[in-house]
């Protein structure tokens, strides 16, 4: 894979042929190579009867269900070469993924997350405020998702500050702090879509404050189920962030700890857009056959990154619905889709899938 | 301070390394320059120095070295 000329691509830049030839290069590469270097990988394909002749269609590549990195270490580097355990954000009780990562790798997670975000903000870095407690950086050899993802998105921060204190309560003199300095200009505030929500949006309106930071840009990701819960929607959230924080430019993202780095941006149409560097498939739940355009389905996602684990084409646990391909009216080509919720636990049959959440 | 002292005294005072070490220093090379560590040491250059990096060049810095070569690209001879 010549990462340096893939690098150098307009994230959003190839059309569904040249997109597919890409991947169908790419998948096939990393199948073979995880089946030779992660052993349970290897042992899955063979009870699954899949032989070395391997159809290498991107929607023909075996998928992983997510819960298996749950269940078992995947990885296919030795033990030596791991400098890095991304774990997901389990609520408490549930087993949680274990991701390891190599440096390149990694590194390419890195300048992946840059290429897309960059594409977004510019690639000027900005003032940037952490809607989260610096508390979640604590422990640097065991990263949870929500530190991985601050961490990530602090390589486009010039000066960072957090929002919340240790208990999780919004430091309201920090914040005009970094109002005071930086309101004038661009800044970038991001954290998970609860959180901001809960600890930020909701404290500022209940001390009747309203900041003025008019050239921020509000990117957030970790789902909606909690905030569906409280019956908060897109639109509503969107509006309530614009009003108390004067940000003008609000952009959710998907994205797991499994596939970290290549992210789903949402454009200004409200569409989740599949970069270059990573694909999702809508498939059927009863039957796994790929779905239309406007049916919705479970999630599959691919990405071209994962070198260290066997995590290249991942069954998620997500249902969403692809509205379309290369003719999003903001102009970016690929897939766009949209989350709809989560799989009920009764349909997620993993062959090792034993958690009842 | 010449701005070669300067740019030696980041690394000695964010990293417990000698002046010795320098030139063969590597990002994650140490258990302390890890990605926290990176965003620190780019945070002082900028300060320092008094330039803003761009994204791409702080995901570039991967060495004492080729710190050098990245500042050269924004006026700061070393």
């Amino acid at each position: 894979m010549d990462w340096n000329r893939l690098l150098g691509l307009d994230p959003y830049g190839l059309d569904r042929q040249a997109k597919r030839d890409l991947f169908t290069q790419r998948m096939g590469e990393l199948t073979a190579f995880h089946r030779a270097h992660c052993q349970p990988y290897g042992k899955l394909l063979d009870a699954l009867g899949q032989g070395d002749a391997l159809s290498s269609a991107p929607e023909e590549t075996p998928m992983v269900p997510v819960s298996l990195f749950k269940e078992m270490t995947l990885r296919s580097v030795p033990e030596e070469e791991v400098f890095k355990t991304i774990t997901s954000s389990g609520t408490t009780g549930q087993k949680v993924s274990r991701i390891d990562l190599d440096a390149a790798t990694a590194a390419n997670q890195q300048r992946v997350l840059s290429h897309i975000v960059s594409h977004f903000i510019g690639p000027k870095r900005i003032p940037f405020l952490v809607i989260d407690s610096p508390e979640v950086l604590r422990n640097r050899a065991m990263f949870s998702a929500r530190g991985a993802g601050i961490l990530g998105f602090s390589m486009f921060g010039s000066k960072t500050c957090y929002a919340l204190n240790k208990d999780m309560e919004l430091d309201v003199e920090g914040v005009l702090a970094f109002q005071e300095q930086y309101g004038n200009g661009p800044v970038l505030l991001f954290g998970f879509t609860y959180m901001i929500w809960q600890h930020f949006i909701r404290a500022l309106e209940e001390r009747g404050l309203q900041l003025s930071l008019s050239q921020g840009v509000l990117i957030h990701g970790g789902g909606w189920k909690k905030l569906q819960n409280q019956a908060v929607d897109r639109d509503t959230f969107r509006a309530r962030v614009q009003k108390a924080t004067g940000v003008k430019t609000v952009s959710d993202y998907y994205g797991m700890a499994e596939q970290t780095g290549c992210i789903y941006m949402e454009c200004p149409m409200g569409h989740l857009h599949a970069s270059i560097w990573s694909d999702v498939i809508v498939r059927r739940p009863e039957d796994y056959g790929v779905c239309q355009v406007g049916e919705p389905g479970v999630l599959e996602v691919l990405s071209l990154l994962p070198e260290s684990y066997p995590g290249h084409a991942i069954l998620t646990e997500d249902m969403g619905v692809l509205l379309g391909e290369d003719d999003c009216p903001c102009g970016r080509l690929g897939k766009y889709f949209a989350i709809t919720g989560r799989v009920p636990k009764a349909e997620v049959r993993g062959c090792s899938d034993t958690y009842g959440g | 301070m010449t701005n070669l002292e300067q740019y030696d005294k980041l690394f000695l005072t964010s990293f417990p390394v000698k002046r010795s070490d320098l030139p063969t220093l590597k990002y994650r090379g140490i258990k302390q320059w890890d990605s926290v560590g990176h965003m620190d040491l780019m945070s002082a250059m900028e300060e320092v120095f008094g330039i803003n990096l761009s994204t791409l060049d702080v995901l570039d810095f991967s060495s004492y070295e080729k710190g050098k070569e990245i500042l050269a690209k924004y006026g700061v001879e070393i």
